[in-house]
């Protein structure tokens, strides 16, 4: 029996504000669709021995998910095939009806921090091919992230720098998971590049760096990891900055995915207070940490914090700043949000157009 | 108020939903073991379109390590966040004192009757031999 159970929807972008959206998740349909860019030695090595994660599990996750492929079930194409890998259903359903002007894409699974670093290499560079080929040669509207195999910081730089003239590229995207926290000096090759090629760094939530979600081992919850990428991403970013990465770049920007944003005030007032007592341990910082992560640090909306009362909210972004906010939905994940009701604050035009489009059109390179 | 015939009883199978229009509004209606149901197609939270959901029960623990299965077949999860309703009543577990989603009471109605109308039946073709769904609205 053919019942009907989904909306047809409706296109209303002309009585909707253009958005940006700095989350967009494009899959591959099939895992093959990369073969025109993976050598053949690579699509054996792939079928002989697979990609391992730096994580204690052969496959998989470590936590199971809400939802099938951590996705809307309203979001599997007509055609089937996984949420998020048709362009056409992602048109039809995200951004047609929500009137996204600019879609960042990120695309996750594709080989980052894998154990084996030359395939993940080749299949970052696929994945960066893939993007133009699939998504952003289709649809002006969406742009790519140069996804780089970030455990070989030389070779993303040199990723980075292929893709320095493409106006398809606007962001490098890491993950938050790295194997060490990303101020490390390690990582400083893709800082240079990106800050040469005047892309910011966008830093996803997730990866497999081979520790556990907590610093006190494995938590027993997939609820743990989701509230965990928060301390991830506050960890990241103390050293980012207490290593010196915005003091040695000064005009690199970063965008933090995904983790949530209410907690970077209180971290920009323990870092500052800490700070002052301790500068002779990092004495290669000139300023507070606050004005570092102010002056370098974006943070997309999604998953959008929901505290009661709402006015709690907006009292969150204003510590941070109005100015620093990149609306994201996250499309076509589970935890995804809506561009008409996540925001359930009264808020001023200007705040709302800054909010939707205007930083991000000042954080991404030619957009 | 008007009465509307919005789809055909046998259309809709037991554990089954269908989404319908009525009047502008999209309902989704779920067959609970033969009892019929209808729900706003918007979940309350975000507006997830609640008939894509997936039909399931409840897991509860009176105390840590003892878990309960239990309302099988009668919570709908939003397709989105995964927000659980409970079909008949549209009560919330998530926040069952905050919110509730709008629940439309559908009638099964035979045709003969429906055939002598005051019943609105756009596109639904009524035959005098079944059976039809009824909302209000």
């Amino acid at each position: 029996m053919n019942v009907q159970v989904r909306e047809t929807p409706l296109v209303q972008a002309t009585s909707k504000i253009a958005i940006a959206d700095g989350d967009i998740h494009p899959a591959r349909f099939k895992a093959s669709e990369f073969d025109p860019w993976l050598d053949q030695k690579w699509r054996d090595r792939i079928a002989l021995f697979g990609t391992r994660q730096r994580q204690p599990w052969q496959t998989g996750p470590a936590y199971p998910k809400g939802q099938p492929n951590a996705s809307r079930r309203d979001a599997v194409p007509p055609e089937g095939g996984k949420q998020g890998s048709s362009l056409a259903f992602m048109q039809q359903q995200h951004l047609d009806p929500n009137n996204v002007a600019l879609g960042i894409l990120n695309p996750l699974g594709s080989g980052q921090g894998i154990q084996d670093v030359d395939l993940s290499v080749a299949l970052c560079h696929a994945t960066n091919e893939w993007q133009i080929a699939k998504w952003t040669g289709q649809d002006k509207r969406l742009k790519a992230s140069v996804v780089v195999a970030y455990e070989d910081p030389i070779a993303s730089a040199a990723e980075i720098r292929r893709y320095a003239d493409n106006p398809d590229f606007v962001q490098v995207l890491l993950l938050s998971r790295t194997s060490e926290p990303l101020g490390s000096r390690k990582y400083w090759p893709i800082y240079e590049a990106a800050a040469e090629v005047g892309m910011p760094v966008g830093i996803h939530a997730f990866g497999y760096g081979g520790n556990p979600m907590t610093p006190a081992g494995f938590p027993s919850y997939y609820i743990e990891e989701m509230v965990g990428h928060s301390q991830a991403q506050q960890s990241l970013l103390a050293s980012l900055v207490v290593e010196g990465v915005f003091a040695r770049f000064p005009t690199l920007k970063m965008v933090m995915i995904e983790g949530g944003s209410a907690w970077a005030p209180a971290l920009m007032w323990r870092l500052d207070a800490a700070w002052k007592r301790l500068k002779a341990e990092t004495p290669h910082l000139t300023r507070l940490p606050s004005d570092y992560i102010r002056d370098h640090i974006w943070w997309t909306t999604q998953p959008m914090e929901e505290p009661e009362p709402r006015s709690h909210l907006a009292d969150a972004i204003g510590w941070t700043g109005w100015d620093k906010f990149i609306f994201a939905t996250d499309y076509p994940h589970w935890d995804y949000d809506d561009p008409a009701t996540s925001l359930p604050l009264k808020i001023s035009e200007a705040q709302r157009h800054d909010y939707f489009i205007g930083n991000a059109k000042r954080v991404y390179r030619g957009v | 108020m008007s009465r509307h015939v919005v789809a055909a009883a046998r259309e809709i199978a037991p554990g089954e939903r269908k989404l319908v229009n009525v009047r502008g509004r999209p309902i989704a209606i779920f067959n609970l073991g033969g009892e019929f149901h209808g729900m706003l197609n918007r979940c309350p939270h975000q507006g997830g379109p609640m008939c894509e959901g997936k039909i399931t029960g409840l897991v509860t623990a009176p105390e840590p390590g003892k878990y309960e299965w239990g309302s099988a077949g009668e919570i709908v999860r939003c397709p989105w966040h995964g927000w659980e309703f409970n079909i008949r009543t549209g009560q919330s577990y998530c926040e069952p004192e905050r919110f509730k989603t709008r629940t439309y009471p559908v009638e099964v109605a035979d045709g003969a009757d429906i055939a002598e109308g005051p019943y609105v039946a756009e596109r639904i073709p009524v035959s005098v031999e079944e059976q039809y769904l009824v909302v209000d609205l």
